[in-house]
């Protein structure tokens, strides 16, 4: 783990304000997609791609790499965003987002994007995938070698599935298995604690046998601390329950649940980008 | 007769053959398989004794994953492993597994195109006692209208032990359909065995067969019993293997139909998507031919003896006679 001074947050904000740009204009341009939860992830998917990620974006199947799932994967524009900040694929490809024959497709899709770790879209079960993963590493004595991790949604805590996942990696004590809920309060009907209450949310983490830290999602400080902390950890897999505003960046958009599920309009995403160059 | 080049099971027509229960089958093929390749990981739901994975656990007890009763987790960390580079077996009941958990299996294992081998034991009406809440009648539709997933349905012990040995090495989705009940033995450790080739078990003596009998599963038996019994009335027929469903072999499909020009299908499934619609949807569109369907009327099961569903339900050696003698009708007519 490198350490993070106080230059390298600055770069790090101003790259998340990059991803931010280029989130709100790839929806522009697709004219659908999720905003809230991508704009809401910019600042924890930045900090892992430009500092925390064992990675090499011109080697995507290097074998030593660490793995990051993305279990919500309708908040891909800020991972292709990200993934193409960091150089994996050209920035202009971005507009390409939810377009015929695109590697983009509106839900992260292997088929025509090979080196994401998994296609995901239907809710519940990226958790279970980074846990094969990470079980597969424990068994072929990989486990110290490097970390999965598993990016998901407070909403798709709804999901069986996530529990049941929740459950198996609490028995199988995996320790090298680190998840980030995007704590952002918001699903596509409502506030999640209207549609489906998740709290005490750190609690249930808990009672599963999980090593549970609560985090601020926007500050990189604290964010790094804690997946430092999470690595450390050797008896228990890892949750970081990481509370961040939907929509951040965008006054307009900030903690609405509106903007879940839609893209903004020409005028509206003017109206973004205006605000995040200021 | 019984095709002399497949060195079938000769006591098969005896009261005292051998029987055995298809799942035992994988049992077997499962613990070889993990013999011969490291990577080879079972996942079980809580029933490794009747899924028959426990003689893989007992020797492989790092590669065995006890999940319990949680049939989405089985597959899709199945499908995170895969993703690691092992070839994760999943087996539970059929009626759980694809019967529960049929999204994960498309977007984690099938869409995502990992190497996963969902088992589905205790398939058919012929589960028997449990009732109609655990006779899977659906899972054959359900598996093979899924893009990149191979579907198999072994005849037997000996057929479904060479065939998981097989999948584990083809390095594609696989769904492996399991009887529970004790059933005869038809072929033999000599019996020539091609994954994704059907096999012709019985042929006329002389002469050209009247009807071709396609059959799955355990059915393949009461296929051969009918065949039998047809010959002695001065019927000729053949009867296909039909093991793998999908990809489903249309040579040799076409080739059945081209001499005999009437078909009968036949497995413990529904007949709506089943076995018999995949033959049927081959044979529409290369070399139409009467056909007629043996198997479920769109109706759930019950609890009983698998002898007395198999009659009650209408999949037994009169009903495959009457629907031998039906499509004759058609095929003269």
């Amino acid at each position: 783990m490198a350490f993070l001074s106080d230059e390298k947050i600055k770069t790090l904000q101003k790259k998340a304000n990059d991803i931010r740009q280029s989130i709100v204009e790839m929806l522009v341009e697709a004219k659908s997609g999720h905003t809230a939860g991508a704009l809401g992830m910019a600042d924890i998917f930045t900090l892992f791609y430009f500092h925390i990620l064992k990675h090499n974006p011109k080697d995507p199947f290097w074998e030593g790499r660490d793995k990051l799932i993305l279990s919500n994967g309708h908040i891909c524009p800020v991972l292709y965003a990200t993934m193409a900040h960091s150089g994996y694929f050209p920035v202009e490809e971005l507009k390409t987002l939810r377009k015929f024959g695109a590697r983009l497709q509106g839900h992260p899709d292997r088929n025509f994007l090979p080196f994401l770790e998994t296609s995901s879209g239907p809710l519940g079960s990226g958790l279970s995938q980074a846990i094969g993963m990470a079980l597969a590493d424990k068994i072929d004595g990989k486990d110290k070698d490097r970390f999965i991790y598993c990016f998901m949604s407070d909403g798709e805590l709804d999901e069986g599935n996530s529990w049941e996942a929740i459950m198996f990696a609490g028995k199988r004590k995996l320790q090298n298995l680190i998840t980030i809920v995007d704590r952002n309060n918001i699903q596509i009907d409502g506030n999640t604690e209207k549609i489906m209450p998740l709290e005490p949310l750190a609690d249930k983490w808990r009672a599963f046998n999980w090593n549970t830290i609560e985090v601020s999602g926007h500050d990189f400080k604290s964010l790094n601390e804690t997946v430092e902390k999470a690595q450390e950890m050797l008896e228990k897999p890892t949750v970081i329950v990481a509370h961040t505003i939907p929509g951040k960046g965008v006054k307009e958009f900030e903690r609405d649940y509106k903007w879940h599920g839609i893209a903004p309009n020409k005028e509206q995403g003017e109206m973004a980008l205006r605000e995040l160059r200021n | 007769m019984l095709n002399p080049e497949l060195k079938l099971n000769t006591k098969i027509f005896n009261e005292d053959v051998e029987r055995e229960s298809i799942r035992k089958g994988f049992g077997l093929g499962l613990l070889q398989a993990g013999e011969a390749d490291k990577n080879v990981v079972a996942l079980c739901a809580d029933l490794k004794e009747s899924t028959q994975m426990q003689l893989f656990a007992e020797k492989f007890p790092k590669r065995f994953i006890e999940v319990g009763v949680a049939e989405q987790n089985l597959v899709t960390i199945g499908s995170g492993m895969a993703a690691a580079g092992k070839i994760p077996f999943c087996g539970s009941y059929a009626i759980f597994s694809p019967g529960r958990n049929w999204e994960q299996i498309r977007t984690t294992i099938a869409y995502n195109n990992r190497p996963v081998k969902i088992v589905g034991s205790h398939a058919g009406i012929t589960v028997g006692a449990d009732g109609g809440s655990h006779q899977m009648l659906e899972d054959i539709a359900l598996m093979r209208t899924m893009p990149n997933i191979e579907v198999f349905s072994p005849c037997d012990v000996i057929e479904a032990r060479k065939i998981t040995f097989k999948i584990a090495k083809t390095n594609k989705p696989a769904y492996l359909r399991l009887a529970r009940e004790k059933s005869p033995i038809i072929t033999t450790e000599e019996t020539p065995f091609e994954i994704n080739k059907a096999q012709i078990f019985w042929m006329p003596d002389v002469g050209i067969a009247q009807v071709g009998i396609i059959a799955t599963g355990e059915m393949v038996y009461y296929a051969l019993l009918v065949a039998k019994e047809l010959e002695t009335e001065g019927i000729k027929t053949k009867v296909m293997n039909l093991a793998t469903i999908k990809p489903i072999d249309k040579d040799a499909t076409i080739t059945l139909a081209k001499e005999c020009k009437a078909i009968v299908t036949v497995e413990d499934h529904q007949i709506a998507g089943g076995m018999g619609s995949a033959v049927a949807e081959v044979l529409t569109q290369n070399f139409p031919v009467p056909m007629e369907f043996v198997g479920m009327q769109d109706k759930f099961g019950q609890s009983g003896t698998p002898d007395e569903l198999i009659e009650h339900y209408g999949l037994g050696v009169k009903d495959i006679k009457e629907a031998v003698k039906k499509v004759l009708k058609r095929k003269t007519s």
